[in-house]
């Protein structure tokens, strides 16, 4: 299944028609960027936005945005996140956002689009294990596009 | 009367105290108006990127913490008395009580602070203790782990210690238990592959959305939740942990969970035992 979606995919890129998302063993890193985006649309940056604030998304548990103060209880564990737009790229946010480990190895921010290479993976939030053959990342490829292209409106004052 | 002084003194100290929730507060423990408990000391030597070791308390808030400082107010003793009423009940086959044998149950003043210890080859923690002398004693039936009678029964021993400083042995015969536990410690577990020391070691003071992170010591436990509004077990706060990082947790009982309580204990060595604690 994954080999013929792998394929599916690679077809899709080629012929940039059908926008089958690049596949998280498929993506291509360098020094931590990925230069393009990974289903090959734009982001929706108000979908970016809710994503910061829920799900598997929940960027504010640990980071501060000044642009969400409306929302409770922000973080204090990785950086803020105002300015980001600043600080780097749009392919290395697209890369910090994916897997931030390629850039920093160290970090304890986790891989958002990797499904593969974890130590004991279990089913979400239940404790229990998952076949690892049915894991699929924290985020899809377009919600990763969707916080890209929220990430970047992110600027200093 | 003494509710509304205590209240009041919170007030002011909220007040004074800056706004921002950062590392342990200053606040000083004193139980029942007497006794004086450690909640910050120097780490002990075999940690090795911290150099000075805080109570839970230290990081709760003014309100969570007043729970803590008197015993009227401190709504795990309900579960202590439940645990002396079972101390003082027969169960099982041999018509025993736990006070058929252990008269005094201050006699075991000490003991939780040394636990878990290696007796007999094995890594022991209070809960096989229990229900071993539960089996071997009195013939009677195991208590679940987290269950409210295994967790009252450890929490009431674990009480007679009160104010000890935790001092849990981790050479000789604990040493390869220690070393399995110190290196789950430092595992990143499961898919957000967190281990406890990216939280408790390397982020504690600083906030995880609405929670304020602690050092995770466990000196308190069996310790009473207000969230869950109960006495949790170790075991059970391991399992919730580890659950949380989108891992296979392990089972409460389990041997792997035994070396992780006996590591995670031993980073509390020289913190005075707070048993049964009050968190959030």
């Amino acid at each position: 299944m994954r080999v013929t979606l792998t394929a599916l995919a690679t077809l899709a890129l080629a012929g940039a028609a059908l926008a089958e998302p690049v596949a998280p063993m498929d993506v291509v890193y360098e020094d931590g960027a990925i230069a393009g985006s990974l289903t090959g649309m734009a982001g929706d940056p108000d979908n970016g936005a809710k994503l910061m604030n829920k799900g598997a998304g929940n960027c504010i548990a640990c980071h501060q945005v000044t642009a969400l103060e409306t929302l409770p209880f922000h973080g204090e564990i990785g950086p803020s996140l105002d300015g980001v737009s600043e600080r780097w790229s749009v392919a290395e946010i697209r890369g910090i956002v994916a897997n931030a480990k390629e850039m920093f190895p160290e970090t304890m921010m986790p891989s958002f689009y990797r499904d593969t290479g974890f130590i004991r993976p279990g089913k979400a939030y239940t404790g229990k294990g998952i076949d690892p053959a049915e894991l699929t990342p924290l985020l899809t490829a377009q919600e990763i596009e969707d916080l890209v292209s929220y990430l970047i409106t992110l600027k200093y004052e | 009367m003494r509710t509304i002084l205590t209240a009041g003194s919170f007030a002011v100290v909220a007040l004074l105290a800056a706004p921002a929730l950062a590392d342990p507060d200053e606040d000083n423990l004193v139980i029942n108006d007497e006794l004086q408990m450690v909640t910050e000391t120097a780490a002990p030597a075999h940690m090795e990127h911290v150099d000075t070791i805080y109570s839970g308390w230290r990081f709760r808030t003014d309100e969570t913490q007043a729970l803590q400082i008197d015993d009227f107010e401190n709504p795990a003793m309900i579960f202590v008395d439940q645990g002396m009423d079972l101390f003082n009940s027969v169960d099982g086959t041999e018509g025993k009580s736990c006070a058929s044998c252990h008269e005094d149950v201050a006699a075991f003043a000490g003991f939780h602070a040394e636990m878990p210890k290696v007796m007999n080859g094995k890594l022991v923690v209070m809960e096989d203790f229990i229900n071993g002398h539960r089996a071997r004693a009195m013939g009677a039936e195991p208590w679940k782990w987290s269950g409210p009678e295994m967790q009252a029964m450890v929490a009431l021993i674990g009480l007679q210690s009160r104010g000890m400083p935790m001092n849990v042995k981790i050479d000789g015969d604990a040493a390869p238990y220690w070393e399995q536990g110190k290196e789950m410690y430092y595992t990143r577990y499961g898919q957000l592959e967190l281990s406890c020391a990216n939280c408790h070691e390397d982020s504690y003071g600083l906030m995880i959305r609405a929670d304020h992170l602690s050092q995770g010591q466990i000196n308190g436990f069996p310790t009473y939740r207000l969230k869950q509004a109960k006495l949790i077990s170790r075991h059970n706060r391991f399992r919730g942990c580890i659950r949380d990082t989108r891992a296979e947790t392990f089972a409460e009982g389990s041997d792997e969970f035994r070396a992780l309580e006996l590591y995670v204990a031993s980073r509390s060595n020289g913190l005075s035992v707070e048993t049964p604690a009050v968190r959030q």
